[in-house]
């Protein structure tokens, strides 16, 4: 086994000497993912907080047939515009969010006491037009709702008979699952950070030793090949994990400085959630390391096994965008598949539910079994003298 | 001692080694001598077991490399034609890199270190990453690297290659020191110079096959030449490879 540790402490050396891998394992992961989290957050929120607090311009077409509807528009506030030309074409053009037609037949109606036509023309599918859209709503239906009641009134009868049922919101979450961006973002990040903190050390390591012609000198020696590659992958396992525990510590820094307010949030990640989710997910590197390894010791050169790990980096990916699509309660069966149940269990932690120990057990062992599978795979690879010399 | 008879391998369709066989004697500094693509690069690579044979029989001190591959690696000294040194390590720590992974100890290490910088001249650069370092003195580091664990047989694939005047004799002179101590040496080349300078004995290889065998005088006998280039061209019976 000396041969193995001598390994070990040779790429631990080498690779800590080497800038790209520094910055590739331990800089661009911890410093990137963190940042940008807290860049979204601010951006969503301040975007979100200028459509709320910014004065609603209304183009209305037939103004004239309901004066006490735009009269009740402009005392809430809403600024109206004169009639544009062709209104479908602004909205479509994004020119405005909305516009407001009042149909021909509105006073007719009206005065006959039935319900009068008005029309909102918008784009629901642009995100940015839902805020105005549902404050125009919001209007018109209180407008409705104030005259509903008035003539009720007029006509002797509690407008309390038109509202049989009245709807009260219990709201049961707490602060913590309303977290639901950061359940779902974290797990995301650690897992890619998880093989991004991989990659360069696989490539290095196996690729990278080919294409500098040291790996034919390095097989001359008096060591079984699975204790070099071995010691290889416990590189890359190592600096993957340093690469999680960074990000996850830079994470920890970088959360009180979210804006909590406009979300609800209430994220802090105490010590001992920070080591049970760095638990959780170290079988994954494990896991990166050894799949890594395996597909970058089939190239001839560094350039080559980058290619491959453009396709390899979406793996982490599957499991966080299925729950973005589609989030899902955890169960048992679940605990089974690597990277999946991962992801399910960060964010229980996230949002201190109790988890039962099985399914640590569980998740553990499967993507354990996996990856050694994986790595004896890797470890066996160059026994096969066609890969060694496959660049001369 | 080396003993090889009848070594062939092909990959695929091509017979890279074909019906190979010859004898390097310890004391002895035996030279494979060939056109690029003769054979020689695939020969060392199954003496030093990082190919198996298809056929035929190798014998280094009596051990088999398809047998015994860690007893063999461990009496062998390699010089591979690819040098690799890791540019982010200094000559000292990729020389006692290897002689760790030979499982010599701390001390044994850094004395066989403190004895190599001083034969092989490295004292200027032993303590500098190898990144920028000339071919001269990466050659140096790649044999001290070899020799790291006193091997008896010693095997360099094409040693002197991109090495300039001064650096090629210190090489020449480090040889001759090797088989002054009794090691086995076998060097494979495409240069006449370094074989007429070096070898005491030259097995011809050409397209797989040995040509001719023999001391410098025996092969210049056989064909009848005056010149040993001559008698290269008239062995293998053509010019090819040579200018390469």
């Amino acid at each position: 086994m000396s041969g193995l540790t001598t390994v070990f402490r040779k790429e631990v050396r080498e690779n800590i000497r080497d800038r790209r891998a520094l910055f590739n394992s331990l800089l661009l992961g911890p410093l990137l993912f963190p940042l940008l989290f807290v860049g979204m957050m601010w951006f969503l929120e301040s975007a979100e907080k200028e459509r709320a607090e910014k004065t609603l311009e209304l183009p209305v077409i037939g103004a004239e047939y309901a004066p006490s509807l735009i009269r009740f528009l402009e005392q809430q506030g809403t600024v109206i515009l004169p009639a544009p030309e062709d209104p479908e074409e602004m909205v479509r053009s994004q020119q405005v969010p909305v516009v407001l037609r009042i149909l021909p037949e509105y006073p007719e109606k009206w005065a006959e006491g039935l319900p009068a036509p008005v029309e909102v023309i918008s784009d629901p599918s642009r995100q940015e037009s839902n805020a105005p859209i549902r404050k125009v709503k919001g209007l018109i239906y209180g407008y409705g709702q104030q005259i509903g009641s008035l003539r009720l009134r007029l006509r002797g009868v509690s407008p309390q008979l038109a509202s049989p049922v009245m709807i009260k919101d219990v709201d049961l979450s707490t602060p913590k699952s309303r977290a639901i961006l950061a359940v779902i973002f974290l797990p995301y990040v650690l897992m890619i950070t998880a093989f991004t903190g991989a990659t360069h050390l696989a490539m290095d390591t196996t690729a990278g030793e080919k294409e500098r012609k040291s790996l034919e000198p390095l097989l001359i020696n008096p060591v079984p090949r699975w204790q070099i590659m071995t010691g290889k992958m416990l590189t890359t396992m190592v600096f993957a994990m340093a690469s999680l525990a960074l990000t996850l510590v830079s994470f920890r820094i970088v959360l009180p400085y979210l804006p909590v307010g406009a979300f609800g949030m209430d994220l802090t990640l105490g010590l001992e959630t920070l080591l049970k989710i760095l638990f959780v997910i170290s079988p994954v590197a494990i896991l990166a390391a050894a799949l890594l390894t395996l597909l970058a010791s089939f190239a001839k050169s560094y350039r080559e096994a980058q290619s491959y790990m453009g396709l390899v980096i979406l793996i982490p990916m599957i499991p966080s965008l299925i729950f973005m699509a589609n989030p899902i309660k955890a169960e048992t069966w679940m605990m089974n598949i690597p990277l999946f149940s991962q992801n399910l269990l960060i964010g229980e932690l996230i949002r201190d539910e109790a988890v039962p120990l099985s399914w640590y057990g569980l998740s553990i062992a499967s993507t354990l079994v996996i990856g050694l599978v994986l790595a004896a795979m890797a470890a066996t690879l160059y026994n096969r003298p066609k890969l060694i010399f496959s660049t001369s | 001692m080396i003993v090889v008879k009848n070594l062939r391998k092909s990959f695929g369709d091509v017979k890279a080694v074909n019906g190979i066989s010859f004898e390097a004697r310890d004391g002895e500094i035996t030279g494979l001598l060939g056109p690029n693509g003769a054979g020689k690069t695939t020969t060392l690579r199954m003496l030093y077991s990082l190919l198996p044979p298809d056929e035929g029989e190798i014998r280094i001190d009596g051990l088999d490399p398809a047998r015994d591959a860690m007893e063999i690696k461990r009496t062998l000294g390699v010089v591979p034609d690819s040098r690799g040194l890791y540019s982010r390590l200094t000559a000292r720590e990729n020389i006692s890199y290897y002689g760790e992974l030979h499982g010599m100890d701390k001390k044994a290490i850094t004395d066989r270190i403190e004895t190599m910088t001083r034969t092989l001249d490295m004292a200027d650069f032993i303590d500098r990453r190898t990144e920028g370092f000339s071919q001269g003195q990466r050659v140096k580091v790649a044999i001290a690297r070899a020799m790291v664990h006193q091997p008896q047989t010693v095997l360099m694939d094409e040693p002197s290659n991109g090495l300039d005047v001064m650096s090629t004799r210190a090489l020449r002179h480090y040889i001759r020191n090797l088989k002054e101590e009794g090691h086995s040496v076998v060097l494979s080349t495409h240069i006449m110079q370094e074989v007429a300078a070096l070898c005491d004995r030259i097995v011809i290889i050409a397209k797989g096959e040995v040509a001719a065998d023999g001391t410098a005088a025996e092969l210049l006998q056989r064909s009848g030449c005056d010149s040993l280039e001559d008698a290269f061209v008239k062995l293998i019976g053509s010019e090819e490879g040579l200018l390469a």
